[in-house]
Formats: structure tokens, sequence, C-alpha cells
């Protein structure tokens, strides 16, 4: 693999990233199923980087799974997109800072409509005006999560507590890192990187010490979409996906998979779970799968925050594995332990993976 | 085991890398004429049995070189031996050359595969 | 004539010092730009030609020889870099700063080939065993055989065709016709190098327009067995070992296919060249939409530019053969010559 045409690609595909005062617009997956994403992207941009964002209780979905699940049609889409626009204006924020890759290319999507079709912005005015008695302006700027943590990697880098590497072996963690479909494919000038050597996780995985794992289904969508799961007889499209990626990654031995879209993150960890059931096949070291995070996960980790803070337990792939090749200090015994140590009560492990010692729950 | 009212799906993608060769290796090396065809069509068009029945000459070479034996031995047994393809075949190829090497060919291989088969259900 | 006519070729390819040499020969005083440092183009890099795989340095052998015995002066590292033009008479400036004055021009500044870099999906120049035809013709004209990064004999090898031609996504519509000869050929040449190694084409349309490139086609086939499959390359992945695997349709059967390869070369196309732009700003020429130079008819007259007084020669105008850009050139010399002679006075 050569670096220098990557770099080149990639100083070609730079997209500016503001460095202040963000309106956070939240993603329904990663606020239900990985909390303690969302919560550690806020802690660490108010507190490791001191940076404003604002958190609006107002906003709503972007009802991207009514959309591409054909439940809703185009115009109500952008109206809905409209009004975050309108709350933001209202609270003086230009500059969004979007959770979910899904939002990410609705609202792109939305924004380049209008900038092609700009009776359709009018229409939109008309519509939202009329339903809410709003206005809005057009954002200076729609970024994604991790284009903002991408963008202060290295201050995060300067702040890191624990690197990216084994502290067995000392040599660099091997992260496959793999980017949500809307992030780039729709456009791929919006993505960092561009849309087929993305660098937006792997700068981020090389920042802070780790070695990104290049592999012949990198770029193979992990099966998500809306269309595909919604029913459930459907299912076996999305899981076979995920297990190509699976089978083409399993010979490179990764220690972990990044995700920078909520749905992939949830999918490449639970699928693992369906095909060791149906299967019988696990896959990462000592058939225990291999652990999926959320970039702000990763980021948590690095600066030393706690991992059941991050929610790391509610993960279907157990992450001791890589908590002990970090050498992340965290306590076994408050894993199932809410606030104030009250206990969550335990969940049914899966006979398809082993345990790890520091796995088994204390009565 | 848990079933979750879905099943994992194979892929479709023909897989170079592993396909049946052997068939191929001998129809080419006895007819070396086969390897000039560029899939024009023009057997399939006058073909006889293929107005009427789902019978595609032009496609015998694609199975072949997929290494698709099992529907290549259907496949054949549809031709009448007219000769009406030869007649088109841009590249002048023996078609109903190949049409019996593929019989005898495909019919061994089957013949291995049903001893094999028998030898396996007697342990 | 009151006074010898005066005229400038811009591009010392085979177009160029063809046209110039012509001219010389008819008793013009002839002047002849080259940017590098040596005439004869881009076929100072070609091992063999097609259709007869005949060397490509006896071409330009033939054409050295011609300027020895017709002389002409030839300007090299040197192009122009300012033109004014008045009653007939083109005076310019060469980048060396000298000043030259001339009655008629001819332009051949040729063509380039398509940077494979920009079809990031391919992998050229990222990957280790990714390589053009333009790379493989030096490795052949060097007498060496194609091996992989890890120095072994390749097993299989996939030839790309259409790679930055026929593509809206690289920015270049037109088809560069050679290609696919070229493709052909090379293909033989590796089979003759490397016996025991499988050959795949992927195609999209094989054109065959030559009158002896049918029957190197078949000849691929029948007697090289090299394979020739429909489908486009969707895109080319590195495996741990750095063979290649690579994914296209079958579209003859209608069913997506991959395949592990050790090495793929990839069928660039010839684009305008950078000078062949510069001289249509400087000069005031018509560019077709695909950026090579317009000619004044299609039928009639592909020498003649839209400027009155600037001739055409050779790949500037689109892409082609050895042969028909030397009988561009030519014919070039002959529109120059009737051109001047009506305006002799």
């Amino acid at each position: 693999m050569k670096r220098q045409a990557k770099t080149r690609i990639w100083n070609d595909y730079q997209k500016l990233i503001p460095e202040d005062n963000f309106y956070y617009l939240r993603s329904c997956i990663r606020q239900n199923f990985f909390p303690g994403s969302e919560h550690a992207f806020l802690q660490i941009m108010k507190n490791n980087l001191h940076k404003n964002v604002f958190d609006d209780p107002n906003h709503t979905t972007c009802t991207g799974i009514a959309y591409h699940s054909d439940l809703l049609p185009f115009e109500t889409l952008q109206t809905v997109a409209a009004r975050q626009f309108a709350l933001m204006t209202e609270s003086g924020y230009k500059n969004a800072a979007v959770s979910c890759v899904t939002s990410f290319g609705i609202y792109s999507e939305v924004l380049e409509t209008w900038k092609e079709f700009p009776e359709e912005e009018a229409k939109t005015r008309e519509l939202l005006w009329n339903a809410t008695g709003r206005e809005f302006k057009v954002p200076e700027n729609v970024s994604h999560c991790s284009d903002i943590i991408y963008h202060f990697k290295d201050r995060i880098a300067a702040r890191q507590k624990y690197p990216l590497t084994n502290q067995h072996s000392r040599k660099p963690l091997k992260i496959v890192e793999h980017i949500g479909c809307h992030y780039a494919k729709m456009f791929p000038g919006k993505g960092i990187g561009g849309a087929e050597f993305s660098s937006v996780l792997s700068g981020m995985i090389e920042s802070w010490g780790g070695e990104v794992v290049d592999y012949p289904e990198r770029r193979h969508c992990c099966g998500f979409g809306f269309r595909q799961y919604l029913i459930m007889s459907n299912r076996g499209y999305s899981v076979s996906n995920s297990r190509k990626k699976f089978e083409s990654m399993e010979a490179y031995r990764p220690d972990a998979i990044i995700c920078n879209c909520p749905g992939c993150a949830m999918f490449l960890d639970k699928w693992q779970y369906v095909i060791g059931e149906l299967e019988g096949k696990t896959y990462g070291p000592g058939h225990q799968g291999i652990p999926v995070l959320t970039y702000e996960e990763l980021a948590g980790l690095v600066l030393g925050y706690d991992p059941w803070d991050l929610g790391l337990q509610m993960h279907q792939v157990d992450c001791e594995t890589l908590l002990q090749k970090i050498g992340v200090q965290y306590d076994p015994a408050m894993k199932f332990r809410g606030l104030n140590g009250k206990n969550l009560g335990k969940p049914a492990l899966p006979a398809c993976f082993k345990v790890t010692e520091t796995n088994v729950i204390p009565e | 085991m848990n079933t979750f009212g879905y099943k994992i799906m194979s892929p479709r993608t023909i897989d170079f890398d592993q396909f049946d060769g052997r068939l191929l290796n001998e129809v080419l090396v006895k007819e070396p004429s086969f390897r000039t065809c560029l899939s024009c069509g023009g057997c399939t068009a006058t073909c006889n049995a293929g107005t009427l029945i789902d019978f595609n000459v032009r496609k015998l070479n694609l199975l072949l070189r997929r290494g698709e034996i099992a529907s290549l031995s259907r496949e054949i047994d549809k031709c009448m031996l007219c000769g009406k393809c030869m007649l088109v075949c841009p590249r002048g190829i023996n078609i109903r050359n190949v049409i019996m090497l593929l019989k005898k060919g495909a019919s061994r291989l089957s013949e291995h595969q049903k001893t094999a088969v028998e030898n396996e259900v007697q342990k | 004539m009151d006074r010898q006519k005066r005229i400038i070729t811009i591009g010392g390819g085979i177009a160029g010092t063809e046209a110039s040499s012509v001219l010389s020969g008819l008793g013009y005083n002839v002047i002849m730009l080259e940017k590098s440092n040596q005439i004869g183009g881009k076929l100072n890099n070609w091992n063999h030609l097609f259709p007869n795989g005949r060397p490509a340095n006896e071409v330009t052998g033939f054409l050295g020889q011609k300027i020895r015995l017709q002389p002409f002066r030839i300007i090299s590292n040197t192009s122009v870099s300012r033109v004014i033009s008045a009653n007939g008479i083109f005076a310019m400036e060469t980048t060396a700063g000298e000043q030259l004055q001339a009655d008629a021009v001819v332009i051949s500044t040729g063509f380039e080939t398509f940077d494979a870099t920009r079809k990031e999906e391919y992998g050229y120049s990222i990957y280790e065993n990714v390589i053009t035809s333009v790379d493989l013709e030096e490795i052949l004209r060097k007498g060496q055989t194609l091996i992989t990064s890890k120095g072994e004999k390749p097993k299989r090898i996939a030839f790309i065709h259409c790679v930055g031609s026929r593509d809206e996504k690289s920015g270049h519509h037109h088809c560069s016709k050679v290609c696919c000869i070229t493709g052909v050929k090379q293909a033989i040449e590796i089979a003759k190098q490397l016996p025991d190694t499988e050959i795949f084409c992927f195609y999209m349309d094989l054109r065959m327009f030559g009158l002896s490139y049918e029957s190197l086609y078949r000849e691929a086939q029948e007697k090289y067995n090299i394979q020739f499959i429909r489908g486009r390359l969707s895109e080319a992945s590195e495996n741990q070992d750095e063979s290649l695997l690579i994914k296209a349709e079958d579209t003859l059967s209608g069913r997506p296919l991959k395949m592990n390869v050790d090495l793929t070369v990839l069928l660039v196309g010839m684009i305008p060249g950078k000078e062949t732009l510069r001289m249509s700003e400087l000069f005031g020429l018509e560019r077709e939409s695909n950026g090579f130079l317009n000619v004044m008819d299609p039928h009639l007259n592909k020498n003649l530019s839209s400027v009155k007084g600037v001739f055409l020669a050779g790949t500037c105008t689109g892409p082609m053969t050895v042969d028909e850009t030397l009988e561009h050139a030519r014919s070039a010399a002959l529109d120059v010559h009737q051109y001047l002679q009506r305006t002799d006075k």
C-alpha cells in the first residue's frame, strides 16, 4: 500500500469544519442504543476541548428512517429539516453538529436539492410557515460529529491518557474503520478523504496511535439501510452483508471495529451474535467477537473516561478484550451497576461467545 | 440454537477462484476453435430448439467457462444436433463437436459423482 | 518568392517531425520547437507497434534519417510563450526568449495519457500491483520480465479496458480508439513471455477497427488462450499478500463476478495534452468539448484549424494510430504548401 497517493487523494477532499459554537442534532438510534456515546461527545466537547455545543430539547428526529422506508414524502422531509434549521436560527447557531450519518445524508440531500432547485426551498419555507409559523436561515456549515472529532483529533491526542497500542506487545492496535454509506458515498465531496479512501476515522485512529486495517471489503455496506431490516424476514439480507465484511476482515485479526454511523455500529455489533447463533461461527481472538465501538466511545476511552460511563456494557460483543489490550483502568464489579451503584440486572450471556474471566458477573 | 425468522444468504457472485474447470480444459483442448467464441448470439438466434424451449446455445460457452457443470448437463440434452448454428457462426466454430464433447464429458463426470455419492451412502 | 517563406512547427513528436521534414523538402525554412530534450515524442517510450509488432524505434529512426537528409532547425527544451498575429505573419516569443516570425504555423503538440491515479477505485499508485499500459510498454522496452511487487511471476493478470475513456466520472467521454488493440497486443506479448499465466481482458466493447486487428483478437483467443470478459471493473482492493481482488459483472451471464489476480494493467486513454490546451489559448483555436483541437471539416479537411494560417497535425486533434498520425502530418504539410503558394503574390 503506498501512502503518497492516498495522502494526495485525502488532500484533494478536504472540508471546512468550524472551530466552535455547534448546534447538536441527535440521532435516534445512537441515543437509544448507545446513549453513552452522545453523552461522551458532549462531555468531550465541553470539558476536554472547552467548546460550546448547544443541546436543544426542542429539536426532533430528522425522520430519515421514515423517509428511507418510503413512509414519508420528500416535502415532509424538507419541512422537518427546515424546522431544525429554524430552531438553529432562533437560538443563534450557524453550525450544525450532526450525530447520525443518515441525518447528515438527509441534510446534505436537502441542501443540495435547494441549491439546484430553489423553487423547492421557496415551497418549503411556505410549508414551514403554514405549519409552525417559523422561519429559517440555511446553516452556514453542516458537519458530522465524526468530522468535528477529526478536526480536534490532534488536540485530543495531546490530552490522551491511553494510546491505541497493545500494552503487552507494544504494537499499535489493528483497527478496522467502517464509514457509513451516507457519509461520503452520496456526495463524495462532503466526506473527508472522499468516498473510496475515507480518512475521517483512519485519521483519528492514526493520531491516537493505532493502525488502520485495509481489507478487500472495506467499502462494502454493512447492510443497514432501513427497508431491509424493518421487516423481520428481510433481515437475512442485512446480516449477509455484515457477514461478508467479517469474512473479509477475519484474516487481518483486527482488535476492534470503529464506525461513525450509529446504525453500522449497532449492526456490526449485534450481527456477530446472530451469525454465531445461526452458523456457529464467531470472529475475533478466542471466539469472543470483535468489539465494535463508536468514534465517541473511542475518543472517550483514549481520554480516560470510565468505560461503563461510556456505555460499553450495553454492547453485544464484550469490550473487555479491547480494554485489557489498551490497559484501561476499570472496575469489573461496576459493569452492571448504574448511577449510585444501582443494580441494573444481569443480561443473559450469549452461548456462542466465550466469556473472559472478568466478564463473570459478581453475585 | 436460536433461529430468528430469517437466514443468512449465500453470495451469488461468481467466485472465479473456485470453479470446476475439468470439463472446460478437456473441451478446449479437443476443439480449440471454441476459444474464439465472442458470445455474439448468432447461434442462439437461429437455433431450432431455442425457439420452442428454454435452451440457449450461447450460454453453453458461459456455463462451461464458469464451471457450472450441473446446469450444463441438463442443457445439452436439449440440442437436436441439427447444425443450423454452425451455418451462422462468424468464427467458424464446430459447435456440433462441442456439444458432443460436452455430452461425453459431462456424463463421465456425473458418473464419477454418482459413484462418489454411492460410496458415501454405503459408509 | 522574394523571400523564403517561414514555417514554425510547435511540437517535435512524430507528427511535427514528419510535417517539418516534408515542408523542408519542399524548400521552406522550417523551425521546429520541442519542449523536451529529444524529438519523437511518446514513441520514444514505446516498445512495439501493432499490428505486426514492429519496434517503435524503427519509426523514430526512419524519421531521424529523413531529417539528416533534409535538415531544418530544431530548438529543444523550448516552447512558445507569446504570440501576436497580424497581416498573416505570426510573431512569437519562445520560452528561451528568442523572437521568431512565421508565415504559417503547424501545431503538433500531441496527446497525454490519462492520469490513472484519478481513478482511485482502481488503486493506481496506491496498491503495489497496479500498472498502466504505458508502464508495461516501458518494462517490455527495457527487455524486462513482468513480475509482481514480490518479485514473482504473476499467475494471473487482468487487463482493464476504458480507463479514463468513455467515462463521465473521469471527465473524458470520448473513446480513445487505440487502447483496445494495445490491450490485445500487450496481452499477446505477455502471453509469449509468460506462457503459464492466465490472462483476462475486462472490456465494455472491443474496438478492433483496423484491417488486421480482428485477426489479432482471434489469435489472442485461439492461440494464446486469453479470456475476454465483458464487464467493467467497479473496484480493486488489495489482499494481505498484495494480490488484488477485482470486481466486475460477467454481463453475458448476468451475475457479478470477483476474482483474485496478481497484477492489473490499466489501459489508459489518450487525452488532450497540456501544451495542446495552452496553444489553443495562445492562438485562439477552437476546441471540441473533449478538449482536442477542432478541425475545419471532419470529411473534407482535417488539417485546417479555426484560425487562418494555423494548421493541425497529429493527435492534438484526437486519438490516432502511428500510421494515421504520419498521414495526417503529411497532408498538413501539403495544406501549408498550398496555402503559402496562394498567399505568395
